[in-house]
C-alpha cells in the first residue's frame, strides 16, 4: 500500500464505493427489469431465459403479444378507468377537505379546536387494518341516494371506494404544520385589506402551499392507486373493480406468466414514470410523512 | 355600554357554542367559518375512523354478522376466549396392571388426547381444545392445547415476522443511508433507484416475486444454481413451510427498505457537519465518528424507524393473500389475513372485530413504547 500514492488510493476507494453502489442498485433494478423484459417474450422463451442473464435483456422473440392477450383476457381498460377515476377524485377531494380543515385549525379561533386537533393526532396510531372489518359493517348500513330513491348499503359502488378516503388525519396534520409555520402577518395584512376568510384561504394561503400540496397529493395517490384490501372486500362487480384487485384474474393462471408480466408492467410503468419525473418530490413526501407520522 | 360577558349572553346560540370563551364578539365570523371549514373532514373521520374504531370494541363482544336476519346478541368475552385460550395438559403414560409403562414400537403409549377434549365430564375446561404442540418431559407428555390453532399460528407468525423484519429492514436501511450520505457525483441517481420499489404496489411485487421464488423455473433458483456452479438444489421457496415466511420477509424488505432509508437520510442530515469536523480534529476514525457522533444523533430516528416498521409489519396481509393464502401448513398465516378471512369471507364480523381489537392492543403497546423511549429527558 505504501508504494501507492495518496491519489491512487483515493481513486481506488472511490471506485470501490461506486462498485458497491452499482451492485446494490442491481438488486433493486433487476426484478423490475425482469418483469418488463419478460412481458415482451413468449412464455417458453421467458422460462428458458431465466437460466441466464438473458432474463434481463430484450433479446430473442420480442413482441407485444402478451399485452394484446392480457387485454383480451381481462377488462383492463375498465379497471384502469376505475382506478384513475377513484384515485383522481379522492386526491382532489382530500386536498380540498384536508387543507380547509388545517386552515381552520391554524388560523381561525373556535371552541373545541385544540381538543379536536389532539384527537386527530391520536388517531395516527390506528392502522387501517384495525378498522377495516367494522368499517365494512358501517359501509353496509349507510344510506345513499340512488336513481331509485334512498338505498341502504354502500357496498359495490364508486363512492365506497372514494368517500372514506377523502379526509385523513395525516393529511390534515401535514397541512396544519405547514400553515402554522407561515408568518401570521400574511393573514393579518389580508384581513386589514378586508379580505374574507374564504378569500384568505383560496387566494393567499393555498397559492403558496405548493410543496405541501404536492406531498399530500403524492401520498394519497400512492394509497389510492395501490388500494387492495378495501376494494377486495367491498367490490363485487367487474365494472367497478380497480386495477390491483383486477390482478386476481391472474392468481390462479400459473401458465400465463407472459400475460401476468404484461399486466404487471402496465400497472407499474406509469407509476414509475410519474415517480422518475417527480423523484425529488416523491422522496421528500415520504421523508416528511415518516418524520411527522 | 354592555360588558363583553353581557354581550356574549345576548348573542345567538351558535355564537355562544362556537366562539371561544375569551374571544371578542366580533370574531364570531371566524368561529363560524372555522367550524364550517373543518366540518367536512371531521365528519368523514368520525364516520369512517372513529365510529368503526369504537364499533370494533363493541362488536367484538357480540355475535354480529355482516348480514343476518337475527339481531346481534351479547356474548361477553366469548370471542376472545375462543381465539386466545391456551392450556397446558400433561398426559401420563398408559400403565399395565402391574403399574409398568406400556411400550409399543419403542415408544411410550399414551391415552388418546380426544378422550379428554371430547365431552369428558371430568375435564370440562378442555372441551373442544386441540393440540397446538407437545413435548416429552420425563415419562410424561406435555401438550399445549388451544381453542383456535390457526389464529394462534397467525399471531405467532405475525409477531415473528415483525420482530425479524424490524431490525433487519431498519439495519439495512441505515447501511444504505450511510452509503448514500456522501458527496459523490450521481449519488441521487442511486437514491432514486434504491427507493423505486417503494412506489411499486405490494400486490405487483408479490405476484412478481411468486415467479422469482418459483420452484421449477424461478429466477432465484436459477441464479443460485449459476453462482454455485450447478451444485445448488432448487427449492420451492413458497411451497416449503420452513422457507415460506423467510421468503416473504426477504421480499418485503426488498420492497420497503428504501422507505426507511429515506427517513434515516433525513435524520443523518440533521447532524451538524461541525460535529464531524471536531471529531476529525480529535483524531476520530470512521467507526468512532459513527459510534460517538452519528449514532447518538440518530437515537429518535432509530426508535421511529423501528416502531414504524413494526406497526406496518403487524398489518401483514397483501403478501400472504397474493403469494401463499396462509399456507403451506399455516406457515404464513397472519393476524390481518385471519381477520379478513373471518370478518369478510365468512362474514363473521364479530370474530373479525375481536381479531382487530387484539391487533390494536398490540400496536398500541408498541406505540406507547415509542412514546416512552423518545420522551424528553432533561
Amino acid at each position: 500500500m505504501n508504494a501507492m500514492s495518496f491519489e491512487t488510493r483515493h481513486n481506488l476507494s472511490i471506485g470501490l464505493r461506486y462498485a458497491l453502489l452499482i451492485l446494490i442498485a442491481t438488486i433493486f433494478i433487476f426484478p423490475i427489469l425482469f418483469m418488463v423484459m419478460s412481458s415482451l417474450k413468449p412464455d417458453l422463451q421467458m422460462l428458458r431465459d431465466t437460466a441466464s442473464l438473458r432474463a434481463f435483456l430484450p433479446v430473442g422473440d420480442i413482441s407485444l403479444n402478451n399485452y394484446a392477450e392480457a387485454f383480451e383476457r381481462v377488462p383492463i381498460v375498465q379497471f384502469a378507468f376505475n382506478s384513475v377515476f377513484t384515485t383522481s377524485v379522492s386526491v382532489a377531494a382530500s386536498l380540498l377537505l384536508n387543507s380547509m380543515a388545517a386552515f381552520s385549525f391554524a388560523f381561525l379561533q373556535w371552541r373545541g379546536k385544540a381538543i379536536l386537533l389532539s384527537l386527530i393526532i391520536a388517531t395516527f396510531i390506528v392502522p387501517f387494518e384495525v378498522i377495516a372489518i367494522p368499517m365494512l359493517l358501517v359501509a353496509n348500513n349507510l344510506p345513499w341516494i340512488g336513481p331509485e330513491g334512498i338505498e341502504i348499503g354502500w357496498l359495490n359502488s364508486y363512492h365506497v371506494q372514494i368517500i372514506p378516503f377523502i379526509a385523513d388525519s395525516l393529511g390534515i396534520f401535514l397541512f396544519y404544520q405547514y400553515f402554522r409555520d407561515l408568518p401570521d402577518e400574511l393573514v393579518e395584512a389580508a384581513r386589514i385589506d378586508g379580505a374574507s376568510i374564504w378569500q384568505i384561504y383560496a387566494r393567499i394561503i393555498m397559492p403558496i402551499a405548493g410543496p405541501i400540496v404536492a406531498t399530500a397529493a403524492i401520498l394519497k395517490f400512492l394509497v389510492m392507486w395501490n388500494a387492495y384490501i378495501w376494494p377486495l372486500m367491498t367490490i363485487r362487480s367487474e365494472e367497478l373493480r380497480p386495477i390491483m384487485v383486477g390482478l386476481q384474474y391472474f392468481f390462479q393462471l400459473n401458465v400465463a406468466w407472459g400475460e401476468i408480466m404484461a399486466y404487471l408492467s402496465m400497472v407499474t410503468i406509469p407509476v414509475l414514470i410519474f415517480y422518475l419525473a417527480l423523484q425529488r418530490a416523491f422522496i421528500e413526501s415520504i421523508a416528511t410523512s415518516g418524520i411527522k407520522g | 355600554m354592555l360588558t363583553a360577558a353581557e354581550a356574549r349572553k345576548k348573542a345567538p346560540l351558535w355564537v355562544r357554542l362556537l366562539l371561544p370563551k375569551d374571544a371578542p364578539l366580533y370574531q364570531r365570523n371566524d368561529a363560524l367559518f372555522g367550524w364550517l371549514m373543518a366540518l367536512p373532514a371531521l365528519l368523514i373521520l368520525i364516520v369512517f375512523l372513529v365510529i368503526p374504531f369504537l364499533m370494533a370494541f363493541v362488536i367484538s363482544f357480540t355475535n354480529q354478522r355482516l348480514i343476518s336476519p337475527n339481531p346481534a346478541e351479547w356474548m361477553g368475552l366469548r370471542n376472545f376466549e375462543r381465539l386466545l385460550s391456551v392450556r397446558a395438559f400433561t398426559l401420563e403414560p398408559e400403565r399395565d396392571d402391574s403399574g409398568a409403562i406400556v411400550y409399543q414400537d419403542g415408544g411410550i403409549v399414551y391415552p388418546r388426547l380426544r378422550n379428554f377434549t371430547r365431552n369428558n365430564p371430568n375435564y370440562p375446561e378442555l372441551d373442544g381444545l386441540r393440540e397446538f404442540t407437545s413435548w416429552q418431559s420425563g415419562d410424561n407428555r406435555t401438550v399445549i392445547l388451544v381453542a383456535d390453532v390457526v389464529f394462534l399460528r397467525a399471531l405467532i407468525n405475525t409477531l415473528v415476522f415483525a420482530s425479524v423484519i424490524a431490525p433487519l429492514q431498519g439495519g439495512l436501511a441505515l447501511l444504505l443511508a450511510l452509503l448514500l450520505n456522501q458527496a459523490l457525483p450521481f449519488i441521487n441517481v442511486f437514491r432514486a433507484i434504491y427507493f423505486a420499489p417503494v412506489v411499486v404496489s405490494m400486490v405487483v411485487v408479490s405476484l412478481l416475486w411468486r415467479f422469482i421464488y418459483d420452484g421449477n423455473n424461478g429466477l432465484l433458483n436459477n441464479l443460485l444454481g449459476i453462482l454455485s456452479f450447478g451444485s445448488f438444489q432448487p427449492v420451492d421457496w413458497l411451497g416449503n413451510p420452513y422457507s415460506a415466511l423467510p421468503a416473504i420477509i426477504a421480499m418485503s424488505v426488498w420492497q420497503a427498505v428504501g422507505f426507511h432509508m429515506v427517513i434515516w437520510l433525513a435524520g443523518l442530515q440533521t447532524i451538524p457537519a461541525s460535529l464531524y469536523e471536531a471529531a476529525s480534529l480529535d483524531g476520530a476514525g470512521g467507526w468512532q465518528k459513527f459510534r460517538y457522533v452519528t449514532w447518538p444523533g440518530l437515537r429518535n430516528t432509530a426508535v421511529l424507524v423501528l416502531i414504524v416498521i413494526t406497526i406496518q409489519a403487524m398489518g401483514l396481509f397483501v403478501q400472504v393473500d397474493v403469494m401463499t393464502r396462509g399456507g403451506p401448513l399455516d406457515a404464513t398465516q397472519s393476524v390481518v389475513y385471519q381477520a379478513v378471512q373471518r370478518g369478510f369471507e365468512k362474514q363473521d364480523i364479530a370474530e373479525g372485530s375481536a381479531i382487530s381489537v387484539i391487533l390494536f392492543v398490540i400496536v398500541f403497546v408498541i406505540a406507547m413504547t415509542q412514546r416512552y423511549l423518545t420522551r424528553e429527558r432533561r
